[in-house]
């Protein structure tokens, strides 16, 4: 069986084609996505920019493969998402994508290092080598010495550290962000941006940011705005073309 | 996450909350603990009835007497009709107005000749008037009409010698051995049921014409108070005896008639050797019952109320796997957005499911090892102090016996009802879609 592995060479890691994405059937239809095509290119910062109900969440669902379009065509790392069994969706998510919220999405009773190690725990890693592996990212972002802590005690932004910790853990080549900053004071947000953006530049990780903040956007490489379930406008600041 | 891993997480989980936790176990303990108790009350009166019962005859034996004997046990109409009058029969007078029809030395016979019997022997009913030591009190003396080789439980003494080597001239013309209830042994004059060993005891036997014979006897072993009476076991050599004094004067018309007969069959029969065996005891118009058959009918009196009893600690458990879908349904709720977020990173719903049933298996386990522990401990006080009060008279009566394999049992089964309850929490679990569940406030 070949797994579909984002290899740093890779050109484009994602490819939609005509994606849609329908709710409900009659009255109560309604249409989140209504054709969107995107190519995502392998290390590069993309922001999806939108205000709330334009379907940049659900286009983030989608690309991150919890959701699947209604119609259109879905390419992971060269693979149809459609071909991907339930194992192997599980296993790309785990290892090849981190998710950072803006709700955080926390075991509140916990302590960080449990947080932070839940992918590897998933991943099936053994408990020496998670603990490693749960440090060293902590000592990444800076909260080694709040390993021990309680989640639940941690300040908004050490809390979304931990959250990126957490994304990282498993070395993923993909992160979703999804706000990352909105619950966040506009200090503490750009520590985070500077962190997230650091580890685009420095680890030549795909970051793919969810946002309606446009100083956020602005960092990024590349800017797709969505209206209405459409892109209606790409900025465009590397050559990667964007076939809106 | 591999097996051992889900089941730590699940067992970590389950202490995240503990006062739902604890009041769910509480509710298993209730049950788990009734069943270990109403188990341990089956097991310690089996035991005992086993215990007794192998003091009333070996397995290896089959009593035998006319087939008309059982079939007239009954009340009500036969569905057989009256049965015509036949001269021929032998009958047994058993006093006036109650006779019956007896075996008759060809009848015995007849039994040995079964393929199976290893010999029959008649059944002789001896009732001594009395027992007497020294010039001490005479007591009433019953006697148990079982083969002498049958174990009994010996308070001292030993097993009287095999069947033809007892020397009665040796301790000076005495009739036979038997050995004494317990509950003789200071009545007749005994300082303690050890010096009672040896020592000859007379007993009076009344034959038909109304004269007084003494038969003496040697106490050969003192027995154990026991649940089926205090009754002697006399050796075979004193049966006869008695039985010779008992039928002083008679023709022997009336002493070769016996009610039943004792026929052995080899030890560790098959059911069905011992099927064929009464079959060929039916076709001679003989019926056979084995120890097996008395037992069964009280054994399945006896399990019928522990049955019952069980019934009930189960209804309890049930009870109590309702309290586990709550608790677990609503560690789901709280859990909604975990559920999804652990989704989310790649866990199969297949072991999202593992977990929660491994949670709520876990709790059955905390419920019923806690239950049939504390059950084992309080029934085993209760055992005792029972055992050395009100029921003291039952000689190694403990009400409250445990073996480990139905505790074991219990567990299990208290696990495997924690897994059912755990199914429809764990399945709403593994269903959640990571994004409803990351959206669920």
């Amino acid at each position: 069986m070949t797994t579909a592995t984002i290899s740093p060479a890779a050109g484009n890691v994602f490819e939609a084609r005509g994606l849609t994405k329908t709710y409900g059937s009659g009255a109560l239809r309604f249409e989140a996505l209504r054709g969107i095509d995107l190519d995502i290119a392998n290390g590069e910062s993309l922001a999806i920019v939108g205000k709330s109900g334009s379907g940049k969440s659900t286009l983030m669902h989608i690309l991150a493969l919890l959701d699947s379009a209604t119609s259109g065509s879905l390419t992971v790392a060269g693979k149809d998402a459609k071909s991907l069994t339930t194992q192997e969706l599980n296993r790309l998510r785990n290892q090849e994508f981190g998710f950072v919220f803006q709700q955080f999405f926390m075991i509140p009773n916990a302590t960080v290092l449990e947080n932070v190690i839940m992918p590897l725990k998933i991943a099936g890693v053994d408990a020496s080598e998670r603990r490693r592996r749960g440090m060293e990212v902590l000592e990444l972002v800076e909260m080694a010495d709040k390993a021990a802590n309680r989640a639940t005690n941690l300040s908004g932004g050490q809390k979304q550290r931990m959250i990126i910790a957490r994304a990282l853990a498993n070395r993923p080549r993909a992160i979703f962000a999804d706000e990352p900053t909105g619950n966040l004071d506009s200090a503490t947000g750009e520590v985070i941006e500077d962190l997230l953006f650091d580890l685009n530049a420095t680890q030549g990780i795909t970051l793919i940011i969810v946002t309606h903040d446009e100083e956020l956007a602005a960092r990024c490489q590349r800017r797709v705005y969505l209206k209405d379930g459409l892109v209606v406008d790409s900025g465009a600041v590397s050559a990667s073309g964007v076939r809106a | 996450m591999n097996l051992a891993e889900i089941l730590r997480t699940a067992i970590s989980n389950t202490f995240r909350s503990r006062l739902r936790t604890t009041l769910t176990v509480l509710a298993i303990f209730v049950g788990a603990f009734t069943l270990t108790l109403t188990n341990g009350i089956g097991t310690g009166i089996r035991n005992y009835i086993a215990s007794q019962t192998s003091s009333l005859g070996g397995d290896d034996l089959i009593t035998v007497m006319k087939a008309s004997l059982t079939e007239q046990g009954g009340f009500g109409p036969s569905s057989e009709g009256p049965t015509p009058y036949d001269p021929d029969k032998t009958m047994l007078s058993a006093g006036p107005g109650f006779s019956f029809e007896a075996l008759t030395d060809a009848d015995i016979a007849v039994v040995e000749s079964i393929p199976g019997i290893l010999e029959a022997e008649p059944l002789r009913i001896v009732v001594p008037d009395y027992v007497q030591y020294g010039d001490g009190t005479p007591y009433e003396l019953s006697v148990n009409p079982s083969p002498p080789e049958l174990s009994v439980d010996l308070v001292a003494g030993a097993y009287f010698a095999p069947r033809g080597t007892y020397d009665a001239t040796a301790d000076g013309a005495v009739g036979g051995e038997l050995y004494l209830p317990v509950s003789y042994v200071e009545p007749l004059g005994f300082a303690s049921p050890a010096a009672a060993i040896g020592s000859q005891v007379t007993i009076g036997v009344s034959d038909a014409f109304g004269s007084q014979h003494l038969v003496t006897a040697r106490v050969a072993g003192v027995q154990q108070a026991s649940l089926f009476g205090d009754s002697a076991l006399l050796s075979h050599d004193l049966s006869e005896s008695l039985f010779a004094a008992q039928t002083t004067g008679l023709p022997e018309a009336v002493t070769a008639v016996y009610q039943s007969a004792t026929a052995r069959f080899a030890a560790g029969a098959s059911q069905a050797q011992v099927d064929a065996i009464k079959q060929a005891l039916g076709e001679e118009g003989l019926a056979g019952i084995t120890m097996a058959d008395r037992l069964g009918s009280f054994q399945t009196v006896l399990d019928a109320i522990i049955g019952v009893l069980n019934a009930f600690a189960v209804i309890a458990l049930v009870a109590a796997g309702f309290g586990i879908i709550n608790t677990l349904l609503m560690s789901v709720q709280e859990r909604t957005r975990e559920i999804g977020l652990m989704k989310a990173m790649g866990l199969g719903a297949g072991k999202i499911f593992g977990l929660f049933s491994a949670e709520a298996v876990f709790i059955g386990f905390l419920g019923s090892a806690i239950g049939s522990l504390v059950a084992i401990v309080l029934g085993s006080v209760i055992s005792d102090v029972l055992a050395n009060g009100f029921l003291s008279d039952l000689q190694g009566l403990r009400i409250l016996s445990f073996d480990w394999v139905s505790v074991l049992g219990v567990i299990l089964l208290v696990m495997f009802i924690a897994f059912l309850a755990g199914t429809l929490p764990a399945r709403s679990a593994a269903r959640l879609d990571p994004i409803d569940a990351l959206r669920y406030e």
